[in-house]
């Protein structure tokens, strides 16, 4: 078999793995709720016989790994079980919602506002750490440089509100909260989105300019560069024709890695701005302890990250040609 | 610190030999600077940046040891007025409750940057030493059980996983430390699993072990001091990591529990009144304040790190 071919088949092998191990966590998180579960949800005023109804709803008579394999089923064909919020303490009145209908419009939401941090970032990226290398130790450099490091290390909430400060409460240009309703059109999607868009976008740019410059820079000392240097071509010609093909690969690697990056970023963002996300359900699920839901959000954040590593090491690996012809 | 270096020291230029060597006479000449002396020849020669961060480092350590006798008022006292405006006697006014901010701001150094130097520091513990382990231990099983089940949990984002374990086991101080540091532990063993690689083929090691010495002394006294800096300047690197992480979970409300001062929950506590910005700029502000001292210590750390790694790798730009 071609080693690329069995590379690649040995990533999705170690994704699928981890996945499954991950199903295993989540799944085991209804296991580590303490005392008795069914008490725990439905409160101490419920009747013994409402408590054995929900064991056998939750199907927690069963032995262990049926449980398990019933539950990956579920989560395989979109039913994650129900909400525990709404359930009545004394039966019959069950208001409680599947996960799947709460969690299937925050979704779209989410990945409305990812997308939207995704397209400005990676064209923003791409061009600060170009030109950072082509002006390298200039003033432009060293600034852009000083800038990334700071936004780098700040917290994301610190962000969110600096940028609420001065775009919101002082100017007025942009909306400090995003809720936005199911029937908005696209534009005042947009709109409201800005602000926490513009927020995950300067979070992830830092760190996909600095890899992009020290991709290019990289390079820049390798003997045909220097050739090409010797040859008369412009400055310019040399990083955009001969150092950028060959430094796709870990900028590539860096931008797939950042976008799986956004994915924990939105948890925060969506919360400061009051977003309708996913991460905001799960942030909420999480405090009171609405375990199917936070195994759901979970199993999507999840997935959603291994996704992204694994298609940023095939690419790595595709656009290598060190690996594409071996000796 | 300082009888450690000289005992290195000794022991990497065989001073306790008999005879003559350069390599002794150069190693004596070394040793007799002392410890003073070398931070002092470091810190002049250091650039700007990171004299900053220390000295931001500096102050905050002092803040967070003497919090009860610099703070003007009590962590958790309460006084009558809420979201009182900044004045002489609540110099940053009183939050939703009616808690003096200056006094939780100084609080919170105690409490927020602890409880992640804890955590940097329990990460250290555990992944360091199951890190060093496995490369002693080089591709038996043991090293490859440590490195596949520390893959898996690195595929999962450390927001995510730490959310997910809070629900499971509930949200307190204790859990939090524990879960960050778990989940932290798998980049140290990274780290110090691919340092000490090196490390572990170089004669000294093989001696020790045909000297019969147990694994914890290997660990300890020939791996350990030869992988120190890369593993100091990680944990910089890790601590504004896990200081970054608790301030982001304390800041969705799952992380350090009231009534401890703890700057995230503070920024999350008084977030509503950056609407006010344009009435009362200073009310604004105050949520601002801990979110700014994350902020400054992160900036003030990096700094730190990047000097220390220029340093210590002997990197010319």
């Amino acid at each position: 078999m071609h080693p690329v071919i069995r590379t690649i088949l040995q990533r999705l092998g170690l994704g699928l793995i981890t996945l499954f191990v991950v199903s295993l966590i989540l799944f085991s998180s209804i296991e580590f709720l303490p005392g008795d579960f069914g008490q725990a949800v439905l409160g101490q005023a419920a009747l013994p016989e409402t408590v054995a109804a929900f064991r056998r709803e939750l199907g927690l008579d069963l032995p262990l790994h049926e449980r398990y394999l019933d539950w990956l089923g579920g989560m395989l064909t979109g039913d994650m079980g129900n909400s525990f919020s709404g359930r009545g303490s004394s039966g019959g009145s069950d208001r409680s919602r599947p996960v799947i209908e709460l969690l299937a419009p925050r979704l779209a939401n989410t990945l409305f506002l990812a997308s939207m941090a995704a397209i400005i970032s990676v064209p923003l990226a791409l061009f600060l750490g170009i030109t950072a290398a082509l002006y390298r130790n200039s003033i432009y450099d060293r600034s852009v440089n000083a800038l990334t490091l700071t936004t780098i290390s700040m917290p994301e909430f610190f962000v969110a509100y600096l940028l609420i400060l001065g775009l919101s409460s002082f100017t007025k240009v942009f909306p400090s909260l995003a809720n936005i309703s199911p029937d908005a059109d696209f534009w005042e999607r947009a709109y409201l989105t800005a602000l926490p868009a513009l927020t995950l976008t300067l979070v992830i740019v830092a760190h996909m300019m600095r890899m992009t410059r020290a991709a290019i820079i990289n390079l820049m000392a390798s003997p045909y560069i220097e050739m090409a240097d010797l040859k008369g071509a412009s400055k310019s010609e040399i990083i955009l024709r001969h150092a950028l093909p060959n430094a796709w690969a870990p900028i590539v690697t860096v931008i797939a890695f950042n976008l799986a990056y956004l994915v924990v970023g939105v948890v925060v963002v969506e919360v400061v701005f009051v977003y309708p996300g996913v991460g905001q359900l799960m942030v909420d699920a999480v405090t009171t302890r609405d375990v199917p839901v936070v195994q759901g959000c979970a199993m999507i954040f999840a997935a959603t990250y291994i996704l992204l590593n694994l298609f940023a090491d095939i690419i790595s690996i595709i656009t290598n040609p060190r690996l594409l012809h071996p000796r | 610190m300082t009888d450690q270096d000289k005992n290195t020291v000794e022991e990497s230029t065989g001073l306790g030999d008999e005879g003559y060597s350069a390599a002794a006479e150069v190693g004596l000449i070394k040793a007799r600077r002392t410890f003073s002396e070398n931070v002092w020849r470091g810190l002049k020669s250091a650039p700007p940046s990171a004299l900053f961060g220390l000295v931001v480092i500096a102050l905050y350590i002092f803040f967070a040891i003497f919090a009860p006798w610099l703070a003007p008022h009590g962590e958790a006292e309460i006084f009558p007025m809420s979201y009182a405006p900044w004045s002489d006697e609540f110099i940053f006014g009183t939050d939703q409750l009616g808690r003096d901010v200056l006094s939780r701001l100084i609080y919170g150094a105690r409490n927020t940057v602890g409880i992640a130097f804890i955590t940097t520091l329990l990460a250290f513990i555990i992944g360091g030493g199951l890190g060093i382990t496995a490369a002693i231990n080089n591709n038996g099983w043991l090293d490859n059980l440590l490195s596949r089940s520390v893959d898996v949990l690195m595929a999962i984002p450390s927001l995510i996983f730490a959310l997910i374990l809070l629900s499971m086991f509930g949200a307190n101080t204790l859990n939090l430390i524990l879960i960050i540091a778990v989940l932290d532990s798998t980049r140290v063993f990274r780290i110090a699993r691919a340092v000490s690689l090196n490390v572990v083929v170089m004669d000294y090691v093989e001696a020790a072990r045909l000297r019969g010495e147990k694994m914890f002394w290997i660990l300890y006294r020939e791996i350990l001091p030869n992988i120190m800096p890369p593993l100091v300047a990680e944990f910089g690197l890790r601590f504004c990591f896990v200081f970054l992480t608790i301030a982001a979970l304390s800041f969705l409300g799952v992380g350090i529990q009231p009534p401890t001062a703890d700057w995230g929950s503070m920024v999350r506590e008084n977030a509503g009144l950056i609407q006010f910005a344009e009435y009362d700029l200073t009310a604004a502000l105050t949520p601002m304040l801990p979110a700014a001292a994350i902020a400054l210590l992160t900036v003030a750390v990096n700094f730190v790190v990047d000097w220390f790694l220029h340093k210590s790798s002997g990197l010319k730009d």
